[in-house]
Formats: C-alpha cells, structure tokens, sequence
C-alpha cells in the first residue's frame, strides 16, 4: 500500500519543503547581498551594534529566572499530585490551562491596568515600593511573573507526561524504606527520573521567553526579540541576519534536546 | 478570579484526609497563591475595566457596559471581525495543508524522515512573532529577493495584506497541525485498513467511512488549536503590516500605547474581554476535542 502513495507523498514533501525553506535562503540571501556582489557585513556587524549585547543578556536572564521560578513552583506541585493529594489535580490542571485562554495581548492589557493601580491607588503605602522595585527596568521582575504564567501549561504538560513514564510512589516509597529523608528521596530519586521532563520544560520555558515580543514591548522593555524589532526599522539587513541566526539557535537548542531527553513534547508555546 | 475560589474550597478537604503524613495540599499552595496574584490581579484588572467608565469631568467612576459596547462597534468590529476572518482561513488552509503533509510522514516507513519533519516542526512551530515576519519581508516584501527577482510587484502582490498574512501565518499554523494530527494518524490502525479492503472497500470509500470519522475529532481540535494560535498572534502582524490589516490585537495594542484619545483605555480591555471570549470559546471546544480521539488512540 506504501509503495503505491510512493510519488504522491514525495509531491506533498517536495511542496512543503520549497515553502518551508524558500523564505530561509531568501532571508539569507537577503543578508549577504551587496550591490558590490556578497558582503558579511550583516553578521559581522551584529555584535558591534548598540543593544545587542544587552538585550540579549536580558534575555536570557530572563528566561533562567523564569525556568528557575517555574520550575520551584510546578515540580513540588505536580509531585504532589501523584504522591499525596490526586484530588487536586483537576485544580492544577485548570490553574495551568487558564493562561491558555487569555492571549497575551490581553493579559499585557490586564497587566498595565494593575501597574497603574501603584501610582494610582497605592502611593502612600509600603506596597508602592514593591509596585516599583518590580519595574526596575535593569531586571524587570514583572516580566518574569507573567512569563511563569505563560510558561504554565506548557510546563504542566511536560511534567505530566514524564512522571506518566515513572512510578513515583514505588520510588519515593523505595528511598524511604532505604532510609532517604522526604527531601533527599526526592532530590536522589524522583528528580533524576523526570530529567528528560525537566529538560523539554526548560527548553520550551527559554523558546518561550526569547521569542516573547507583545508583553515585553507593551511594558517598554527591550529584550531580544524587542530588539530584533526596533533594529529592523533602520538596519534591515542585519535583523533579517539576527533573525535567521536566532532560528539556527532554537534549531540547534531543539536538536540537543532531541538528543538528550527524547524530544516528546514539541508542542509550540504561543508566539504571541 | 477563579484560580483563587478553589484553594478555599478545597484546601479543607485534603488537609483533614492527609493529617498523619506530609500534607499534599502545601507543596501546590505555592503555585495557587502564584497564580492568584499573577494571573489573577491581571485577569480581575481586564473584567474591572471593562465594565468601568471614568467621567472625563468629575473623575468619578462607574460600572456601565458601555465599553462593551463601544468595542463591538465602528472601527472596533472590524478590527475584530478582520481578526476572526484572518484566523478562520489561515486555520482552515493550515489544517488543509497540514494533514497530506502529516499523513506522508506516518506513512512513511523512514525513521529518519519522520524525525527530520517532526523536529522541523517542532522549530518552525516556534519561529513565530518578529524574525518570522522579517524572513518573509527579505523574500516577498517590497525589496524581498523573490519580489526583486521574479518581478512580483507588475503582477500586483502585496506582502503587506490581509493574504500576505495568511502566507506567513501558515507558516508556523501547518507545523503547529502536522504535530497535533500526527499522533492521530499514528492511531490508524493498519487493521483497520485491511479489514475495509477485504470486505471490498476502495481506498477513498475506506478514507470515506473510516479514517476520517476516527480522524474528525482530531482535524477539528487541530483547527480549533490553529484559530487559537492565529487569533491570539500580535508581534507577527504588528512587525509586517503595521495597522494595514485591521486586526483586534493591533488596536489593543494601539490602545494600550495612548495612540488614540483619551479615555479609550478601558475599550482597550473590554476589546481584551471579547478576546479572551473567544479564546474561551475555542478551548470549551477543543479540550472536549481532545479527549474524544484520545480514546481511540489509547485504545
């Protein structure tokens, strides 16, 4: 039966592959033409250029807060579920689902009315302080929070699907019999197992916070992907070329991934 | 406003069944009181504004629907029915052009194909928002190198359009697709297929009566996650066309940065109030969805 649809599957990946890849070498070519023949210009500027090394750091700050921040909250939690109160997974799983349903658009909206709460409403109380420690515009906390909310389901599903793969219980119940504290049974023996788990919601985490455009820019932040933007009205060249090698970063990140933990949940964090 | 009601509820509960031991309940009060706050306060923020109306005179304010109203109307309805237009074609051509993909790839018996496609998916699934609208600005916009080449202009394209967008939406929509249908299609059985054929089924009447009725509740939900996907999209449209394709997070966002007059802020979150209704309306029809194939490829 395979061997029948044989010319009729290569006709739809053929199709698909000139689409997919059609804009890529475009982008390329795009970057390295010069009206004196090919220039590298565009790449070998990029790191010269005021902002880049700065927005990305704040990037990636960003993200290992988010994945550190996330990661405290949703693993004891999602333990938790399997060892000691199931009853509350329909919670969790509600709580985890519901940033599915307000678009980031909108929830950058419901975010900048609470911000105007501080100066609004607050000012003469001590909770003002926290309203502008949070801003700081050298680490803004605020954009890790709502990043944590925006990761949740997708780190939710990630977790889920690597403790399926494990008996918890059995373990935990194994490392106390051996002796092991609560702690240290989890640390040595839960912890190790979730690994490749642990490794998909990191990197779906980062994917998710580096590509973050629509809060960080409505906020007045400028990470990365802010970066990549306010840079392409004035240097197109060079945030094709940043965006082309962002691309070959996430590709190179994912393949790793692939590599490591077995790459099961690829499912995509909302691009915002 | 939600996230907080449960913990109340159901905090008692666990704490009186699990006394003796390490209560459950504490290591998922962290995430209750996280998400009550940073969700929650947010979420309170969109409902509150929505409903509230501010006199430009007095400053006193009140709770009317006026704001509702005024987003469901004039500039507003377009900008929100332009989005709801671009997000039902881009998904339905992405289911359209996702599923032949996924099927070559289940069908095919080549590990390292399947592998190749199901990572690339993974990617391209994940290169939305800025550097995506910029690959496709170098190659079909104005000065793009296919618009250049092939002389694109004459013939009269537009990159900067409502069907320029729905180009480059699908071009994260049909990886999106090919990563929710492919676990489907993996649940067709190959007895299945044999049992249709030997009782004298052709392989249209086979696609006709089998596959696709198994396959519906996962092509639907594909959809469904696809216009999710397209409807909630901001940086993509804001980084290529600017406000030249009306859409409702362009003018939320247009709210939002004081770009029109004042007062219009609270329209900014009722127009974010119909948006997180419809997203509501597409996870209500969705997560159903999923369960149902579920079944059949647990089976």
């Amino acid at each position: 039966m395979a061997r029948r649809l044989t010319p009729w599957r290569w006709a739809v990946l053929g199709l698909a592959a000139l689409y997919f890849l059609v804009p890529l070498a475009a982008s390329v070519i795009f970057t390295v033409d010069d009206p004196g023949g090919i220039s590298f210009d565009a790449y070998t500027k990029i790191l010269s250029t005021g902002g880049f090394v700065s927005s990305l750091l704040l990037s990636l700050e960003l993200a290992v807060a988010t994945i550190v921040v996330v990661l405290l909250l949703m693993v004891p939690a999602v333990v938790a579920l399997r060892l000691g109160a199931p009853r509350l997974r329909p919670v969790v799983e509600v709580v985890c689902s519901l940033p599915l349903v307000v678009p980031p658009i909108a929830f950058v909206a419901g975010i900048v009315t609470v911000l105007k709460w501080g100066p609004d409403h607050l000012s003469r109380t001590p909770l003002f302080q926290t309203f502008v420690a949070i801003q700081n515009p050298n680490f803004p906390v605020v954009l890790v929070l709502a990043y944590v909310v925006m990761a949740l389901p997708f780190v939710y599903r990630a977790l889920d699907a690597g403790l399926r793969a494990i008996d918890v219980r059995t373990l935990v119940e194994a490392a106390r019999s051996c002796g092991a504290s609560w702690p240290k049974a989890l640390l040595r023996a839960v912890l190790p197992n979730l690994r490749g788990a642990l490794l998909n919601a990191s990197f779906l985490t980062l994917a998710l916070v580096l590509g973050e455009f629509t809060v960080a820019q409505l906020l007045g932040y400028q990470p990365f992907a802010v970066w990549i933007y306010n840079v392409g009205s004035d240097q197109a060249q060079m945030s094709v070329a940043v965006s082309v090698l962002s691309l070959l970063v996430t590709w190179a990140l994912l393949l790793a991934l692939a590599g490591v933990g077995g790459g099961r949940n690829r499912t995509a964090p909302s691009r915002g | 406003m939600t996230t907080a009601l449960p913990r109340t509820d159901v905090a008692p509960v666990a704490s009186a069944k699990r006394r003796r031991r390490a209560p459950g309940w504490l290591a998922v009060l962290p995430l209750l009181v996280f998400t009550a706050v940073a969700f929650g306060l947010p979420a309170l923020a969109i409902l509150d504004g929505a409903f509230t109306t501010k006199d430009a005179t007095t400053g006193a304010t009140s709770y009317t629907g006026a704001n509702m109203t005024a987003s469901l109307h004039g500039a507003y309805l377009t900008a929100l029915l332009g989005s709801v237009k671009l997000s039902a074609i881009s998904a339905v051509l992405g289911a359209l052009f996702g599923l032949p993909l996924a099927q070559a790839v289940a069908s095919s018996r080549s590990r390292a194909l399947r592998e190749a496609v199901l990572t690339a998916s993974g990617v391209l699934a994940n290169f939305g928002g800025v550097p995506l609208a910029f690959a496709f600005v170098a190659t079909l916009g104005n000065a793009g190198v296919l618009t250049l080449h092939l002389g694109l202009k004459d013939s009269g394209w537009d990159l900067y359009s409502f069907w320029g967008l729905v180009l480059v939406y699908l071009y994260f929509l049909i990886p999106l697709m090919v990563l929710t249908i492919t676990p489907a299609l993996d649940g067709l059985r190959v007895q299945w297929r044999e049992a249709a054929l030997n009782n004298g089924a052709t392989g249209t009447q086979y696609w006709r009566h089998v596959a696709l009725p198994v396959l519906a509740p996962s092509l639907l939900g594909g959809f469904v996650l696809l216009f999710g996907s397209a409807f909630a999209a901001y940086a993509t449209a804001a980084a290529m066309v600017g406000s030249a394709v009306p859409l409702v997070t362009l003018q939320i966002a247009d709210a939002l940065s004081g770009n029109v007059l004042v007062g219009q802020e609270n329209v900014a979150l009722a127009l974010s109030l119909d948006m997180v209704l419809v997203a509501g309306l597409v996870m209500a029809v969705y997560l159903p969805l999923q369960r149902r194939s579920a079944r059949w490829l647990d089976a």
